[in-house]
């Protein structure tokens, strides 16, 4: 009894924090999105979205989200691997977590005197001669930034992945016959799909939803979803679609967890 | 076994893991750089100068966000890591499998949520609340957004801890509070610490949220960094960059101490 009373009196913060913070946030968006920017309740909203302005935009957010988050894997895994083989891994991995840990616009604005006229690529590349390159505000230099961004991301899980691994499995393997492409392909890699799995979860839907790097770094040239959404409430102060383009990000954003989807949840 | 791990690191995976490193250090490294550079640009470095620290000491207006951005993340961390302990125990005592995962749900929803559905959602909460945008709007959300991660690294701490020592110190004639304070707390205290140090990161480290919340007038490093960098290139945000690097690097030898001792400890317990 006494143990039930305690029980609630925690519960009173936390389940404050969830009303709040976490349940009505997303009704009061799906409220808005059925509002007209003049305020009048509307379904012009959805009927927008779904026109080939939207539609477009929403496909090349899908496409570029799906870019960032192959670049970072193909990267991320053999790090990870490699990572595992090291003596001081947990030294190691905590090296290449350390730069997520630094602002983040610190890093944006790196980039765009890294990338800039003068910058270090492009004297590089005007002392092979080929000549000053544009390279800020290009879909390359966005697509770099953003996995230099999300690869610390991609690489942990896997790591953890990889380091449950046993390493008598491995040996089992390779007693067997399989080379070291076939112990990866039919024995490591299937047994850390988890680890990729919350890998790719942890960067597409960010992915999805990056505006401040299309500013700083696309220069505008590219328009995600989430800077659409920034555009209509912080800019153009049409609420309503800001939240439609919300709701339906929300609702990518299940469908994506559903898909990658894992029993074992590792955050 | 050791032997097996080592004979497997190729020349290849070095270097591969060396050119991950250059290409993760190398950009920090890089604004650094350049914030001793006299000239004025992040491409030639005419001569060594400490000119943009000392600007960077006199902008009144820098150092007042400075200080906000702290204040933000300190009292924010600080309740976020209350409220999250005691979400902690909830989810802890809930008997009810199925209870304790939909408020697990509920709780990692603001976790997956992308920063700019939390920020656009918060926007239109405190503008109905009639909260105005500013300090108080920025504290709230980040307290909001820090609540779920200490929840998370609390709970394992919690699931962990043997049920029996719970036992024992009721048999003993503990009394509820007493077990919370005695045994719990002491118990949980690497997890509390760890929890506030990422809320206290995640805040110092958040643009989105802040730049939908924050309304005129009110600002921290980021926003203001992103409003500096939108404008051009400045060598006060090298040499503020510089400064806040250290700042990151003391503030991850104290989490990486933090956990070593924990580990050591939770090993200390297990034997």
């Amino acid at each position: 009894m006494n143990n039930r009373k305690m029980r609630n009196l925690f519960m009173i913060p936390y389940a404050l924090w969830i009303i709040l913070f976490v349940v009505t946030p997303i009704i009061l968006v799906a409220y808005y999105s059925f509002f007209d920017i003049e305020g009048y309740f509307s379904f012009a909203n959805y009927k927008k979205f779904f026109t080939p302005v939207y539609l477009k935009m929403t496909l090349s957010s899908f496409w570029y989200a799906f870019l960032i988050t192959f670049f970072s894997l193909i990267i991320a895994y053999p790090t990870a691997l490699f990572l595992t083989r090291t003596k001081h891994k947990q030294l190691w991995l905590l090296l290449i977590i350390v730069p997520s840990w630094i602002n983040l616009l610190l890093k944006a604005y790196a980039f765009i005197g890294i990338f800039g006229k003068y910058g270090p690529p492009n004297q590089f590349l005007e002392w092979l001669g080929i000549g000053t390159k544009q390279i800020l505000f290009t879909d390359f230099s966005f697509i770099f930034v953003s996995v230099y961004i999300f690869i610390p991301f991609m690489i942990l899980p896997i790591f953890n992945a990889l380091n449950e691994l046993p390493s008598s499995i491995m040996d089992a393997a390779t007693d067997l016959g399989a080379s070291k492409w076939t112990t990866f392909k039919r024995v490591i890699f299937p047994l850390t799909i988890d680890g990729v799995k919350t890998g790719c979860q942890i960067v597409f839907i960010p992915a999805l939803s990056l505006f401040m790097l299309t500013r700083l770094i696309a220069g505008n040239r590219v328009i995600t979803l989430g800077t659409a959404i920034e555009q209509h409430f912080l800019v153009t102060q049409d609420w309503g679609m800001g939240a439609t383009i919300a709701v339906f990000l929300i609702i990518f954003m299940f469908i994506i967890m559903i898909l990658t989807g894992t029993r074992k949840r590792g955050v | 076994m050791v032997f097996n791990m080592e004979r497997r690191t190729t020349p290849f995976a070095k270097m591969y893991l060396i050119a991950i490193f250059i290409i993760l250090y190398a950009p920090i490294f890089f604004l650094i750089f350049y914030s001793f550079n006299s000239g004025g640009t992040m491409s030639h470095f005419k001569g060594f100068t400490l000119d943009w620290y000392r600007s960077l000491l006199d902008d009144k207006r820098l150092l007042i966000i400075v200080l906000n951005t702290f204040a933000i993340a300190l009292i924010s961390a600080l309740i976020a890591t209350i409220v999250g302990v005691f979400g902690a125990l909830a989810i802890y005592s809930f008997k009810k499998r199925q209870t304790k995962n939909t408020v697990l749900s509920l709780n990692n929803i603001l976790i997956v949520s992308p920063d700019v559905i939390m920020g656009a959602s918060f926007l239109i909460l405190f503008t109905i609340a009639g909260i105005h945008l500013g300090f108080m709007s920025v504290l709230l959300s980040h307290i909001a957004f820090s609540i779920p991660i200490v929840v998370l690294l609390v709970l394992p701490k919690l699931n962990e801890m043997q049920p029996s020592l719970i036992d024992a110190a009721k048999d003993l004639g503990a009394t509820e509070w007493q077990v919370l304070t005695r045994v719990i707390f002491p118990y949980i205290t690497p997890g509390i610490f760890a929890g506030f140090f990422m809320a206290l990161t995640y805040s110092l480290d958040d643009f989105a949220v802040t730049f939908f919340v924050t309304g005129n007038g009110f600002s921290t490093l980021s926003v203001e960094i992103y409003s500096l960098a939108r404008r051009g290139i400045s060598l006060n945000i090298n040499a503020l960059s510089t400064v806040l690097f250290l700042f990151t690097m003391i503030l991850i030898v104290i989490y990486y101490f933090l956990q070593q001792r924990s580990h050591v400890k939770t090993m200390g317990v297990r034997k």
